[in-house]
């Protein structure tokens, strides 16, 4: 843990150590309610006022196999006095509801760090299934860090007892009693978790009932019980945050508003069509939730279902949108292809999972970009944006919505399970703010053809059904770039592959310049990123740079077309790296565009980049490093 | 045209040179959904005609109404988007047997089972047309094609019984050169729901004759069963023959009047709400059930979508998007 000094009482009357910041880790079987258990910190967290970033981890069965280690499910938060933009590295505090929770999350934890134990669920059995020969709270394993190893199935079990309730329901109550233990040792309200059990449990008042007994219990027992020398309870200060409204996002629900305003911009119906898949199903699940808000969801048969829906509402003169992961967006290939040929505006939302094939659908990579600019057959350019934060998912959805209806093209939209399912606060957007970008249907029949264009962005013209006089037909077929028939003229079938990559290439122009988001321009490294590596990125840049290095920090959120500018800027520095959580694809799409030589770095582990190994990483390319270019040129 | 004169046939006709085979099915049923749409009052503006890939999907290009020749299979589900932000359109899907009942069966089966308020037509000619001629989804067992040289070994499946396996409730049968085609046409555009109607369709490059037992001027008759709600199944040239319900099989035997003491009250009665009869009468041997084999109304889907946002915005209470996003904790930092 980080600078100590004391501080004054609180609460508990005991005198609490201040923290600038901290990393927690909530783990246990994946039915322990540990991603529960860490959404309500994360609300008390940042109702406390501290700035915050979380990370949950959980495997893709719902309910593997208790005990075992595969079967593991966690949840990070870090939270701090300051701006922070990572859910950290080592967590300072793990949890760990049973032993196989503890042998996958041991190694992280930080030497001297706060071992949390549930000793409960330390049964042989479970010893056995975590893959432990001895017991490791009894073998000297747990000496280095500062246990606390509490009987909590047991305690929250006593804690219940006098609502006699069945075993099941009592037993369950267990992440209650921990997370309540956890608010005493970091001075968080429990307020907002009793109101959330009580809304949640509104029908089954017992159990609401039970859940409230066990959370303060836990914070009863810390404020009684007398703990171990060197476990103390603490303080993190609020942090000094821009003024103004806040609240806890996650990406997908970002993603979801972003749409959802984008729709009200642009003066139209918003369509949803989708499948469940992983990670992107809340985005869904909270589109479902607007239809008073102009959204219209439908839960397609399947993916390509669901991308062909969104463009014949599309036609139909809606927003037409869809939402996956990779192994959507391989099935919707074809129909993404449609939309392109007949110019009409669609928006897919590709949340990132590791691949290929099923790949790791619970972990984060960002190897979809590959499929975002060139999956699909003949030559079919479209728009590629990348958020890069959960909250930048709301403002990178307004930019899909006004690009797609503005450009007459689909557009592609990454984000990745990192931060679809990771919160931050986020600071309330003055909606008033932003410009709205009405679309004006065609309605003049004078002269009207389909393919008839804007001659400075060369988007089509937009007819929808209904409008008289307008009648025509669109298809697949490669149509005569005037007229709009069916047409096999070889020259023609050339001018209008080259129309469409020139529409798409024209979206440059109406997109911000490539910039810096830290450092400047001529120095030794520039580290490039895209996508939800944001965080990570800046924060190590942001360390080197403390250290005099040269060294800067280049965020691509418009992947195609590239943005104005970006190849000076690479140009003016020693060294570029690419850093992305894929097998370089950046990089060879940015080698291929701009014939640079730049290096890449990845990471291909379904997990984000931790900003140490991002530091250690940039110092070896800064001039003296172990990969430092010569100084001489041969 | 002026303002207010009928629409005509020609008026639905677009500019186009239509490109199908000399001959084929399709001009017939081309010729039958123009005369159709002025008779049912259908605009030129508010009529969208949706197909997926074949033969048979080329046919929006010859309608002067809009139209979505779109990709392989998936017309229905275009067809869905449409209907559910555009329920004020008229939609047509126009589809094959292997666009419908290969690529694209699960789209048929859901567009059906949801209700969408539209027309689907699938034309039947039990081959693979414009990949010239490969044997198909409806194709008999032992058709020679290139694709099986030696005979197809695949069991054919009876579209209007998938479709009633999937839950239509509108499902009716025609075929191409028929005068009553415009009629069975003219009831699907009435029902509100999706409107399944299987045309048999001759294909005379690659599966020429293929429905002549059914089609042909002289013999055809013995082979239609022309149904009408509420009367007694007979056909046959002078009404002779005739369907019977056989009890100890549960199935439709068709039987010759007059024959073994068999008059017209042991005939099956034709009800067009009872599923059971339309699924006896789907697959009879050598004679093809024709006009409405079933028809119950139900929920329509795209209304049902239009009722939960009514019934959202209601709840809602004026809640907008600035109140969306202060939805739950939030927290002022000064």
């Amino acid at each position: 843990m980080s600078d100590v000094e004391k501080a004054n009482g609180t609460a508990s009357e005991l005198p609490r150590e201040l923290l600038d910041s901290v990393v927690i880790r909530f783990a246990g079987d994946s039915g322990d309610g540990m991603q529960l258990t860490g959404m309500q910190f994360t609300t008390a967290t940042a109702l406390m006022g501290n700035d915050l970033a979380t990370f949950p981890d959980f495997p893709a069965e719902i309910r593997a196999p208790a005990g075992t280690t595969y079967g593991v499910s966690g949840f990070q938060i870090h939270f701090a006095d300051h701006d922070i933009l990572t859910p950290g590295d080592a967590p300072d505090v793990l949890v760990a509801m049973n032993p196989a929770a503890l042998k996958v999350n041991l190694p992280e934890l930080k030497r001297g760090g706060l071992l949390v134990v549930n000793t409960g669920a330390f049964t042989k059995g479970n010893l056995k299934k975590a893959g432990y020969d001895t017991n490791p709270l009894e073998d000297g394993s747990t000496d280095p860090y500062r246990l606390l190893d509490l009987d909590i199935s047991k305690l929250s079990l006593n804690a219940v007892a006098e609502l006699g309730l069945g075993a099941k329901d009592a037993g369950r109550t267990k992440n209650m009693w921990t997370l309540g233990l956890m608010f005493w040792l970091f001075g968080r309200d429990r307020q907002s978790t009793v109101d959330w059990l009580e809304k949640k449990f509104a029908k089954k008042p017992d159990i609401a009932q039970a859940n409230i007994l066990a959370l303060n219990a836990g914070h009863i027992y810390g404020e009684s019980a007398e703990m171990p020398s060197g476990i103390g309870v603490y303080q993190v200060p609020k942090a000094e945050l821009e003024p103004g409204e806040y609240r806890n996002i996650d990406g997908n629900q970002a993603l979801a508003w972003g749409l959802a305003t984008g729709g009200k911009l642009a003066s139209l119906p918003v369509f949803y069509g989708s499948y469940p898949i992983t990670p992107a199903s809340s985005l869904l699940h909270n589109l479902a939730k607007l239809k008073h808000l102009g959204v219209t969801t439908f839960q397609a048969e399947d993916e390509i279902a669901a991308v062909c829906a969104a463009i014949g509402a599309s036609f139909g003169g809606a927003v037409g949108v869809t939402g996956t992961s990779g192994p959507g967006v391989a099935l919707k290939g074809e129909a993404i292809g449609l939309a392109i040929a007949t110019e009409l505006p669609l928006i897919v939302c590709d949340v990132q999972r590791g691949g290929p094939s099923t790949g790791l659908p619970t972990k984060t990579e960002q190897s979809d970009l590959f499929q975002a600019v060139w999956g699909r057959n003949g030559d079919a350019p479209l728009i590629v944006l990348a958020a890069a934060t959960p909250g930048d998912c709301f403002h990178m959805a307004i930019e899909a919505v006004r690009l797609s209806t503005k450009y007459m093209t689909p557009v592609v939209l990454l984000t990745d399970g990192y931060i679809a399912n990771g919160a931050e606060p986020w600071k309330l957007p003055d909606l008033d703010a932003i410009a709205p970008f009405p679309v004006h249907f065609h309605t003049d029949t004078e002269g009207f053809f389909p393919f008839q264009r804007d001659p400075e962005t060369l988007a089509r013209v937009w007819a929808k059904p209904g409008t008289p006089g307008l009648q025509h037909r669109i298809g697949g077929l490669e149509k005569n770039q005037h007229s709009g028939h069916i047409s096999y003229d070889p020259d023609n079938h050339h001018a209008m592959v080259k129309l469409r990559a020139q529409k798409v290439a024209n979206v440059a122009k109406d997109v911000p310049e490539a910039t810096l988001e830290l450092g400047e321009a001529g120095g030794d490294v520039l580290v490039v990123g895209w996508g939800s590596t944001y965080g990570s990125i800046r924060q190590a840049v942001q360390h080197t740079m403390k250290k005099g290095a040269k060294v800067a920090h280049l965020h691509l959120r418009n992947i195609w077309p590239l943005p104005r500018g970006l190849e000076d800027l690479m140009k003016s520095f020693d060294k570029v790296i690419i850093a992305e959580l894929n097998d370089g694809q950046l990089l060879k799409l940015l080698r291929a565009e701009l014939l640079t030589d730049a290096i890449g770095h990845q990471k291909i582990a379904g997990q984000p980049f931790r900003v140490s190994e991002l530091v250690e990483m940039i110092e070896t390319h800064l001039p003296g490093g172990s990969d430092a270019r010569p100084s001489a040129v041969a | 045209m002026t303002e207010n004169a009928p629409l005509t046939k020609k008026d639905f006709s677009s500019d186009q040179e239509v490109r199908w085979c000399p001959g084929c099915g399709d001009y017939a049923i081309l010729a039958a959904v123009q005369r159709t749409l002025p008779k049912v009052g259908a605009t030129l503006e508010n009529t969208v005609f949706i197909s997926g890939i074949g033969c048979s999907s080329r046919f929006p290009y010859y309608m002067n109404t809009y139209g979505f020749h779109t990709i392989h299979g998936r017309a229905p589900a275009f067809a869905t988007g449409l209907k559910v932000v555009r329920p004020d359109l008229d939609v047509w899907v126009i589809s094959g047997d292997g666009d419908s009942l290969s690529i694209g069966g699960n789209h048929m089966l859901h567009v059906l089972r949801r209700n969408v308020n539209l027309q689907y037509l699938l034309f039947n000619n039990q081959i693979y047309g414009l990949t010239k001629g490969q044997y198909s989804p409806t194709s008999d067992v032992g058709q020679i094609s290139p694709s099986s040289p030696y005979g197809s070994i695949d069991q054919p499946v009876t579209p209007v019984r998938i479709a009633l396996g999937a839950g239509a409730r509108f499902v009716a049968r025609g075929y191409d050169v028929s005068k009553q085609l415009p009629d069975v046409l003219e009831a699907a555009h009435r029902f509100q729901g999706a409107s399944f109607v299987e045309i048999l369709q001759n294909c005379p490059v690659f599966n020429d004759g293929v429905f002549d037992l059914i089609t042909d001027r002289k013999k055809g008759p013995q082979h239609q069963l022309w149904l009408e709600h509420g009367q007694p199944m007979t056909f046959g040239k002078n009404g002779e023959m005739g369907v019977r319900l056989n009890p100890q099989t549960l199935s439709a035997e068709i039987v010759t009047l007059g024959e073994n003491g068999i008059t017209e009250a042991d005939l099956l009665v034709h009800d067009e709400t009872n599923r059971n009869i339309a699924w006896l009468i789907a697959d009879l041997p050598d004679v093809k059930a024709l006009g409405v084999l079933y028809r119950e109304d139900g929920p329509v889907y795209d209304e049902s979508v239009r009722q939960q946002v009514q019934m959202a915005e209601e709840r809602a209470k004026g809640a907008d998007l600035k109140s969306l996003l202060r939805e739950g904790h939030t927290w002022t930092v000064s």
